[in-house]
């Protein structure tokens, strides 16, 4: 019983499928990243990017992020945090709908769409350097 | 005896965070300074209104000081906010309580509650406090006030799916985007905010951290801002107050 919850969770952690069939495109990921309001990345994380004075501190460096994690892994911390781990503070960026409270703008939306997530895997997956 | 003491000392450690470490200490050393000096903090522009409003009758009515006197009769007052009102057993914030002194005591209309003046009275009220530490009152109707702001502080919201407890306990101290996450405390209030370029109650502080993480702010007369203020209050509980502080 443990086991299998144990192996379905690590089986949790990656999500191959992209979520398009359009391929994601590595610079508009990189310019939902780096604009605060698109992405909100950067008021947590910090990163390989100008204003590193503005960056966050209360998630890990997002540089290497391509080599330490597969684009699968990439899109599952995207899609569901909670799934690497379940006391995460990261947001899902998919999920539309369960969030208390919601400010009417974002009432039922994901913070980004489905090709949008596409487009920022595919950034991060290429920052190799640490 | 040992025992003793120091069962006596985790009786009075007091709530979560055992040591409350004001967001004086995270605003930078320009800002401390220009919190510190009362010719250079402009809060004290309000001060000084909430001193003449205090002394001016409303139409028709008493002023301030025709019941309770020199303003500085308000020591200690706004250190002990938000409290229940003695006659109704109401919980209220500082705010109200003045807004039941215009309605009960002096016929007046109510004040809005981020409106100038009543930001002036209360910053005049506040200053009174100065350095005095907050301590609220935890019985009576306090109690589950208290105890409700402390479960919402805990709740995630938004959007972004945070709970105040997220950035303001376990965070503390790191940055989100550029700003120094402060435990968010309430001792400093009404403060001026080189951000907003005025004044501003604990209320609008709170709304801009809901609004943060796309939640939908609570209204300034609910009652869930008012247990929030309460939880906020009890946790920082023994601060010296710092209004009227001044915040990046
Ligand atoms: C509210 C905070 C927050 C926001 C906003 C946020 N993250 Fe995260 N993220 C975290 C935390 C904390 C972790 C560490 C793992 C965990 O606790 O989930 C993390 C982990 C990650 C990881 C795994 C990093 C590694 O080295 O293993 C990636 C990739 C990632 N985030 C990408 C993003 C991207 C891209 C965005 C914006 C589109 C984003 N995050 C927004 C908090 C956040
Ligand atoms: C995503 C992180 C985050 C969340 C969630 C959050 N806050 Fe804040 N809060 C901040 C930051 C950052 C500041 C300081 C802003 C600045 O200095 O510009 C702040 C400031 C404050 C202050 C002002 C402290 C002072 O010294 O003046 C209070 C009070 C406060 N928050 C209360 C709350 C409450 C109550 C909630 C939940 C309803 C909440 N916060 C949720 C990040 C957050």
């Amino acid at each position: 019983m443990l086991a299998l919850a144990l192996s379905s969770a690590a089986a949790a952690q990656t999500m191959d499928v992209p979520l398009t069939a359009v391929p994601g495109e590595p610079v508009r990921g990189r310019a939902i990243v780096t604009t605060r309001p698109l992405g909100l990345c950067l008021l947590c994380h910090a990163g390989p990017f100008p204003d590193r004075h503005l960056h966050g501190s209360i998630a890990p460096d997002l540089a290497g992020v391509g080599a330490r994690l597969t684009p699968g892994e990439i899109r599952m911390r995207l899609v569901d945090p909670a799934a690497s781990n379940p006391e995460s503070i990261m947001p899902s960026y998919r999920r539309a709908a369960g969030a208390l409270r919601p400010g009417r703008a974002f009432q039922g939306k994901p913070i980004l769409s489905d090709q949008a997530i596409e487009d920022v895997v595919a950034f991060l997956a290429t920052l190799k350097e640490e | 005896m040992r025992a003793a003491a120091l069962l006596a000392l985790l009786l009075f450690a007091g709530p979560a965070v055992a040591q409350p470490r004001s967001g004086y200490w995270d605003a930078g050393p320009q800002v401390r300074a220009m919190q510190d000096d009362d010719t250079a903090n402009p809060g004290f522009l309000w001060v000084e209104q909430g001193r003449a409003a205090w002394q001016a009758p409303p139409p028709g009515g008493k002023a301030c000081a025709g019941c309770h006197g020199d303003i500085a009769a308000m020591r200690g007052v706004a250190a002990r906010y938000p409290a229940a009102d003695p006659a109704s057993g109401a919980p209220v914030d500082l705010a109200g309580r003045i807004n039941l002194c215009r309605a009960v005591n002096q016929s007046a209309p109510k004040l809005a509650r981020e409106g100038a003046e009543m930001l002036a009275l209360a910053a005049a009220i506040g200053v009174e406090s100065r350095g005095l530490p907050q301590r609220i009152a935890t019985d009576g109707p306090m109690a589950s006030v208290i105890a409700r702001g402390e479960a919402l502080f805990r709740t995630r919201m938004g959007q972004l799916n945070l709970s105040c407890a997220q950035c303001h306990e376990a965070r503390a101290g790191a940055r989100l985007g550029g700003a120094v996450i402060p435990e968010g405390h309430a001792n400093a209030y009404p403060e001026y905010r080189l951000e907003w370029q005025t004044i501003g109650s604990l209320a609008r502080r709170i709304r801009a951290c809901l609004t943060g993480v796309r939640a939908e702010p609570f209204a300034a007369d609910a009652p869930e801002m008012l247990e929030l203020e309460a939880w906020l209050a009890l946790r920082g509980a023994g601060l010296p107050m710092e209004t009227p502080g001044v915040r990046p």
